[in-house]
């Protein structure tokens, strides 16, 4: 084994974990997860909101 | 103004570093552009430089890239890292103390960088001129950086950390690294300090922190402000949260390996060479995943263009970002790149990726962010933003059009040989040829740093805006 076999052992190996994340992002079980985290630009403007007027109304 | 500030107190999240960052980077926009509009002159008419060396050409040219990345495209990651960190973490900053000393550290950077370069004071690595007490401070406001950053990540209150996050740490991190090892350095005296590596080495070295520096600092950041900015203003999620992960681990793996392409046909080895070309080829593909992704965050809501010149400013930015990041991977490809090296064509790929992309986002970025620091339902003006939006897009449209057809032209006029073997035209020659293209430039460059004006403008009557209705409500108060 010399080391042309490490380098093509290499590109195989990247090859396995793109595979691999690609099936893990695009599992059916995982679908709920992410449709939860793509919400999160939107999921604090409530809670900001009451505790702004909370804020306002201490005062 | 100590009344003003604690009107504007968020509640929840610390506003006051993103409004200091959000301004700044308005000025240093104006700052860094307008030295590139003087530097576009001397270069029409190189007696602009008035024989004073501090504002010739070559010192000036790392003021403009210095203020327009670190000083301007630097605020406006600084600013926007900070504003979407906090709201998607629903976490305040985990040190005000510690985001006001990264505010203040960046603008020292900043100045001592405004001071040093017109002097001279070179390390005479591209894009990471600074001499090294200077990289030092870098060095300290960036470890404040991270710690605040992640930090603020750590005590989140939601359990996922949004795709922006990632993208912004993944560009803290790495710029952290590359920082450190392309700027390893022996210092003799406080001005002067010799690399670490020679030859070659150092060569290869300079331009994986170079390409990265593009690949981290001005692509990873500003997808960050993309991922959370299109959304926000298309007012809908992200089109697909799982082409986000797998293209962003796709990014951050592949960047990393594109250097070489700075060092086609030097003497770094031919196979180094050779797979900075195919990772660069390969880029294309993670690279036009999150451009895709952006775009298509629009879909179903189109009509949206019409209206919304903000939104304008960010789709527009990710059209330019697919085009240079397949320009890119074409130059890159040795064959395309015998003819594009060392010509205007890299130029005019630089300021398609710098104004249409990176600058684009960052101007779309604040005029959303700065009615919300200020407390304001939006912008002063809203057809002001339209004029900049079209000053910007023409006046980068300008730029990168002229700049091809020099690029091509010179690259055409330096390898025209006569039957006899000698070269059909001198360096001059050439030269000569390429002024028409330098007054387009000149243009294009001019217009877009106007549009900056504008929005300096809008900017200052948003934020006053805010004191008048401040005093008013004390006046009533009272």
């Amino acid at each position: 084994m010399d080391i042309n076999d490490l380098r093509g052992l290499s590109t195989v190996l990247m090859l396995c974990s793109f595979l691999g994340l690609c099936a893990w992002a695009y599992s059916g079980a995982r679908k709920k997860e992410f449709d939860e985290a793509a919400s999160l630009p939107f999921a604090d403007e409530n809670t900001a909101a009451v505790k702004q007027s909370q804020e306002t109304n201490n005062d | 103004m100590s009344e003003l500030n604690e009107q504007l107190e968020h509640p929840v999240y610390n506003y006051k570093v993103v409004r200091q960052f959000a301004i700044m980077t308005v000025v240093w926009g104006i700052v860094g552009m307008l030295v590139g509009v003087i530097i576009a002159a001397q270069l029409v008419w190189p007696d602009l430089s008035f024989q004073q060396p501090w504002f010739s050409f070559g010192r000036l040219r790392p003021l403009h890239t210095n203020a327009v990345i670190f000083a301007f495209g630097g605020s406006a990651l600084f600013a926007t890292s900070y504003y979407v960190v906090q709201r998607t973490t629903q976490a305040r900053l985990i040190s005000d103390g510690l985001a006001a000393f990264t505010f203040w550290g960046w603008q020292l950077v900043i100045l001592l960088a405004a001071i040093s370069l017109p002097l001279g004071y070179t390390s005479s690595k591209e894009y990471a001129e600074l001499i090294w007490p200077i990289d030092v401070l870098i060095t300290v406001v960036w470890v404040a950086y991270a710690i605040v950053f992640f930090g603020t990540i750590a005590k989140r209150k939601v359990s996922h950390i949004y795709v922006a996050n990632w993208f912004f740490g993944s560009f803290i991190i790495t710029v952290a690294v590359l920082h450190l090892i392309n700027s390893a350095a022996l210092p003799v005296n406080l001005f002067t300090a010799y690399s670490l590596y020679a030859g070659t080495a150092d060569a290869m070295v300079q331009w994986w922190y170079g390409h990265n520096a593009v690949g981290f600092f001005l692509t990873a950041g500003f997808l960050g402000m993309m991922y959370y900015f299109v959304p926000k203003q298309a007012e809908r999620p992200v089109y697909s949260y799982r082409l986000s992960i797998v293209h962003f681990w796709a990014l951050v793996a592949v960047y990393i390996w594109a250097g070489p392409h700075h060092l086609h046909y030097t003497a770094l080895p031919d196979w180094a060479q050779s797979l900075g070309m195919v990772m660069s080829l390969i880029l294309l593909a993670p690279s036009w995943g999150g451009m895709i992704n952006g775009i298509m965050t629009l879909s179903g809501a189109w009509h949206k263009l019409r209206s919304d010149p903000i939104l304008r400013f960010l789709v527009v930015s990710l059209s330019f970002y697919g085009m240079s990041t397949f320009e890119g991977p074409m130059m890159s490809i040795k064959t395309v790149n015998s003819l594009s090296h060392y010509t205007d064509w890299t130029i005019g790929h630089v300021h398609s990726g710098a104004l249409g992309w990176v600058a684009m986002i960052s101007i779309g970025s604040m005029y959303h962010l700065i009615p919300v620091l200020f407390g304001k339902s939006k912008m002063y003006s809203t057809d002001l933003i339209n004029t900049h939006f079209w000053m910007s897009t023409i006046g980068t449209v300008l730029y990168i059009a002229s700049m091809w057809v020099n690029g091509i032209l010179q690259g055409l006029m330096w390898r025209a040989y006569n039957q006899d073997g000698t070269l059909t035209y001198t360096f001059v020659e050439s030269l000569v040829a390429s002024y028409p293209g330098y007054m387009v430039r000149l243009a294009g460059g001019f217009i877009f740093f106007a549009g900056m004006l504008i929005m300096a403008y809008n900017v200052y009557m948003t934020a006053r805006g805010t004191e008048d209705s401040v005093a008013n409500t004390q006046t009533v108060a009272a």
